[in-house]
């Protein structure tokens, strides 16, 4: 497992220095002054803009100008925010955990809703439940996500009055911040039914951040269990008597998995896009409403700070994602043994 | 001597009548290609068809609901928004931005993809190595995330906001592309067109590019669907088309504060985009199965 | 009574160009312990035959039959769960691919253990010291240390073997081995069907051997049916047949067999197996028959003593022969 892990990361690394070339390189590519883009401060005089711009490190020679970001970075200082004067960093890493809790919700319903609902339509293909179930699905990767979320709201918060508007908790609830994380904090305060408020608070968010996983791997599950039922070892299986059910959970799905897991890994990326939108309708205090504010109120250092972090994650879950295809499929970690 | 590259016009006829045969096939592909038909003649037509001016506003019938409603117009088909100007209409003006949008990103993406996929599979090396660098660093970065980033940097409004979806699908383009010429670098017909002295580019273009077409279709056409969703997601942000323009995700943008008290004037724009798509997607399906058997998904 | 017994199986399959029958009438009488050969060219319908007995056939597939019963009880109108209390433990089915009829994911130990829970209940680690018998049962060498091995880390030939110590876990009392050697050397082809001799005799199994090569029948058949085209042309005795044969495709399928090849050219058969398109009317070997008349051109053939023929070859009686001579008699 080691070495197939170090021959992955050295890939990463490339892409790596690839991100800080882009963060570093949207900083420099914006149009105007840098004083007074960066700093904010128009008319002053011509030694004050030289001494900002010896501040901003923009009078050294590119190269140098890139080395120096490069450590910064290295050494965890992603800039200060321009709008609050605090590091983006620590910006970032305070509202992270509110968009992985989303995020993690939202593919934890795509799975349980999926995964079924592409077997249920392998196993019954061509009847109309499998042209039910993949309707569905096309339809559900073909919305709009923030239309789906405001539809959603319409009907279950305003209508309906079943789910709340927006936010993490209800304000009559006062949950100390230890991990950031709704679900554990409020089980770890002693405020009796604001757990029960927090995953209120989750439930439309997760659906419409999940609607589009949820349809791509009903269908990705759906075409890989084809594939696989079709395959010898299948009727080896039947062969031996085994039931159904057997047949398809362990012997089919195992393998029919394996595509599944690379489609999952695929989706956290659009996760990450999508969160923007669903944060920003559903008033979800997470990065993606960070982001999209940063941009508005040209926090520059901010949307930087924040590209180059997002795009870790995106790698880091690929990496995650890679590593359990070798674990489940014991075929890929040898051949990568041997090259 | 007649040149072989250049295929006779009867073949060309019999190819169309047997991709035809198996297209239409699925009937969801069909009506997805009639409804985009419909679409593209709406937006064509759209100053002949819609019965008011997108920007005209009627202030005196401000926030009127769709009219089959109480206290609907029939005038206002699909009522109104906070200025009194007619949904319908605006919908229909808002299909020529979807469009071109679609256009526009597609051409793009697949123009520069292609050729960079072929540069890339054919010359290999360090080339190879650092446009597929490249590509790896765009797609690290969410798609929409790396759109707003290159729009903050240029402005917001949608053309280029058409630009930076384009610049984020480049990548998928590019590996397919080398996906197949790798492929077809192989075979045996490229080796004797070597050997004959033909030269790299009549090669890439002429001899391994058609062959890369039918999965560069079949990505393209899902492109155009996913660019439409991706301009309504910009013009909903803020950061594309710019109000009064009728761009689909504009329109919910500016009429996100009725959505309450009008939830038509959100959610018409939303059911023209989502049919918009789906019908696209379903063409893609068909081209799929119309044009690779193997990449049938059932 | 027959161990098992099937009459006039027939198998259609559901195409987008319409119904396409597979097989046709099938009469299939077999005892215990005996030795079974079923002959025929790709698409005569042999496979299909035996997994529409074991019940392996896709959806598009409708079977019927005058009588199916295995043991005295009747398969076909047993439902899934009874039938899937036989199969694997009754009647075994080995295959063609050996690589690729085994799940690349479980080891070994796991889908050998698999089978014998399944039917006889209890914990799949208990049945470890059974498993490594088996493997040695079947000519595995170290066959402690294979119980965590992979598929794809054994050659074809263990493949095969791994696969018939699977079916055979149960003890059945049929196996069915549908072309086990065609996908392997040819040296390691013999050990399989030696393998699989031994084994019947051992176990005290009757064996159905589905093969397209004669010198396998010839080896090793007591009684053997040929099949064309879905169609049961003949079934007759092994020795019986090779040495006269009474249905012209069969005369010609042995006159094909290199062995009997007189100059350069071997003797092929003209024309080609009928595709779902273009069954002949009549006889459907009428096409390609050199005895044909004008009766087989119009009218179906009865089944004469196990010979579907309007014409039949005349008999003619020859002392039995050894293996080696029945193939190069000519």
């Amino acid at each position: 497992m080691l070495p197939f892990l170090i021959n992955r990361l050295m890939l990463l690394v490339p892409v790596f220095f690839g991100v800080t070339l882009v963060a570093f390189g949207f900083i420099r590519v914006l149009p105007g002054d840098p004083v007074e883009v960066l700093a904010g401060e128009r008319g002053v005089s011509p030694e004050k803009h030289a001494e900002i711009l010896a501040q901003l490190g923009f009078d050294k020679p590119l190269w140098q100008q890139y080395f120096s970001y490069l450590g910064d970075i290295l050494q965890g200082d992603l800039g200060v925010s321009i709008i609050t004067n605090r590091p983006v960093i620590e910006e970032f890493f305070e509202l992270f955990p509110a968009t992985v809790e989303l995020a993690t919700c939202a593919i934890i319903f795509a799975l349980i809703i999926g995964i079924p609902a592409g077997i249920i339509a392998a196993t019954k293909r061509g009847t109309w439940v499998d042209q039910g179930i993949m309707g569905l699905s096309l339809t559900g990767y073909s919305m709009p996500i923030f239309w789906w979320g405001l539809l959603l709201i319409i009907l279950f918060s305003n209508t309906l009055g079943w789910t709340p508007v927006s936010g993490r908790l209800s304000f009559f609830f006062e949950v100390d911040h230890v991990t950031g994380f709704m679900l554990i904090d409020t089980l770890l305060s002693d405020e009796q039914g604001s757990f029960w408020s927090a995953l209120h608070h989750l439930i439309l968010p997760s659906i419409v951040l999940g609607t589009i996983p949820l349809a791509v791997i009903a269908r990705q599950t759906r075409s890989a269990m084809l594939e696989v039922l079709s395959e010898d070892y299948v009727r080896t299986a039947r062969a031996k008597g085994l039931s159904p059910f057997r047949v398809i959970a362990i012997h089919a799905l195992r393998n029919a998995l394996i595509t599944v897991v690379t489609v999952i890994g695929l989706q956290v990326a659009l996760l990450l896009a999508g969160a923007i939108l669903t944060e920003t309708i559903f008033g979800w205090p997470g990065i993606g409403k960070w982001i999209i504010f940063s941009v508005f109120s040209r926090d520059y250092y901010a949307v930087q700070g924040g590209l180059l972090l997002i795009a870790v994650c995106v790698m880091t879950v690929n990496l995650i994602v890679d590593l359990l295809y070798g674990f489940i499929n014991p075929r890929i970690l040898q051949q990568r043994n041997k090259t | 001597m007649k040149n072989p590259i250049v295929v006779s016009k009867s073949l060309r006829v019999q190819q169309w009548r047997e991709f035809w045969f198996y297209f239409s096939a699925s009937k969801t592909a069909v009506a997805g290609l009639i409804f985009l038909i419909g679409v593209v003649l709406m937006a064509l037509f759209a100053d002949v068809i819609s019965p008011h001016e997108p920007a005209e506003q009627y202030r005196q019938f401000a926030k009127v609901p769709p009219a089959w409603k109480d206290g609907g117009q029939i005038q206002f088909l699909l009522g109104t928004d906070y200025a009194g100007r007619d949904m319908w209409s605006r919908i229909i003006h808002g299909s020529r931005l979807s469009l071109l949008a679609g256009c526009v990103v597609v051409v793009l993406s697949l123009s520069i993809g292609v050729l960079l996929g072929l540069v890339a599979g054919y010359r290999g090396g360090w080339l190879d190595s650092l446009i597929m660098r490249v590509m790896d660093t765009i797609m690290a970065v969410p798609g929409l995330l790396m759109a707003l980033v290159f729009v903050a940097i240029l402005g917001p409004g949608l053309l280029n906001a058409m630009v930076a979806i384009a610049i984020t699908y480049t990548p998928s383009f590019v590996r397919l592309t080398r996906a197949s010429t790798l492929t077809e670098l192989n075979r045996d017909y490229v080796t004797a067109s070597k050997m004959a002295g033909a030269r790299p580019m009549r090669l890439m273009f002429i001899s391994i590019l058609p062959n890369c077409m039918a999965p560069l279709i079949v990505q393209g056409t899902l492109s155009f669907s996913t660019a439409i969703l991706d301009t309504a997601a910009l013009g909903f942000l803020g950061m594309g088309a710019q109000a009064p323009m009728p761009e689909w995700g504009t329109l919910i943008a500016e009429n996100r504060d009725l959505m309450l008290s009008a939830p038509w004037t959100v959610t018409f724009p939303g059911i023209a985009i989502l049919l918009a798509v789906l019908a696209i997607n379903l063409v893609g399906d068909g081209l799929r199965d119309a044009l690779d058997p193997k990449l049938k998904r059932s | 009574m027959p161990l098992l017994e099937i009459v006039n199986l027939t198998v259609d399959f559901a195409t987008a160009n319409g119904s396409f029958r597979a097989v046709d009438s099938i009469d299939l009488s077999i005892d215990e312990r005996e030795i079974v050969a079923i002959v025929g060219e790709s698409g005569s319908g042999k496979s299909v035959a035996m997994l529409a007995l074991m019940g392996l056939l896709p959806w598009t597939a409708t079977v019927s039959a005058d009588c199916m019963r295995f043991d005295g009880q009747d398969l076909l109108g047993m439902n899934d769960k009874q039938r899937r209390k036989i199969i694997g433990k009754d009647i075994s089915m080995i295959f063609q691919e050996p690589m690729t009829s085994l799940n690349p994911c479980f080891t070994i130990g796991y889908q050998l253990t698999e089978v014998l829970c399944q039917h006889f209940g209890g914990r799949r680690r208990s049945y470890n010291n059974r498993a490594v018998e088996l493997l040695q049962q079947v000519g595995i060498p170290a066959a402690e240390t294979r119980l965590n091995a992979y598929p794809h880390q054994l050659s074809g030939g263990m493949c095969q073997r791994v696969m018939i110590a699977m079916m055979i876990a149960c003890q059945p009392k049929l196996l069915i081995a549908d072309e086990p050697t065609t996908a392997l050397d040819v040296t390691i082809q013999a050990q399989i069907l030696e393998l699989l001799v031994e084994l019947q005799q051992n176990n005290n199994m009757a064996l159905v051997l589905i093969t397209h090569d004669m010198a396998v029948v010839a080896e090793t058949a007591e009684r053997v049916v040929v099949l064309y085209a879905g169609w049961q042309v003949e079934q007759r005795s092994a020795l019986d047949l090779f040495s006269n044969p009474r249905h012209p495709y069969t005369e010609a399928l042995l006159n094909a067999l290199p062995e009997r090849a007189q100059g350069k050219l071997l003797n092929a058969i003209p024309g080609v197996v009928p595709g779902q398109l273009d069954r002949p009317k009549g006889c459907i070997f009428n096409p390609r028959c050199c005895y044909v008349q004008d009766l087989c051109r119009q009218q179906l053939p009865e089944r004469q003593e196990g010979v579907l023929c309007h014409y039949p070859l005349e008999l003619d009686l020859k002392p039995s022969r050894s293996s080696q001579d029945m193939v190069t008699d000519s």
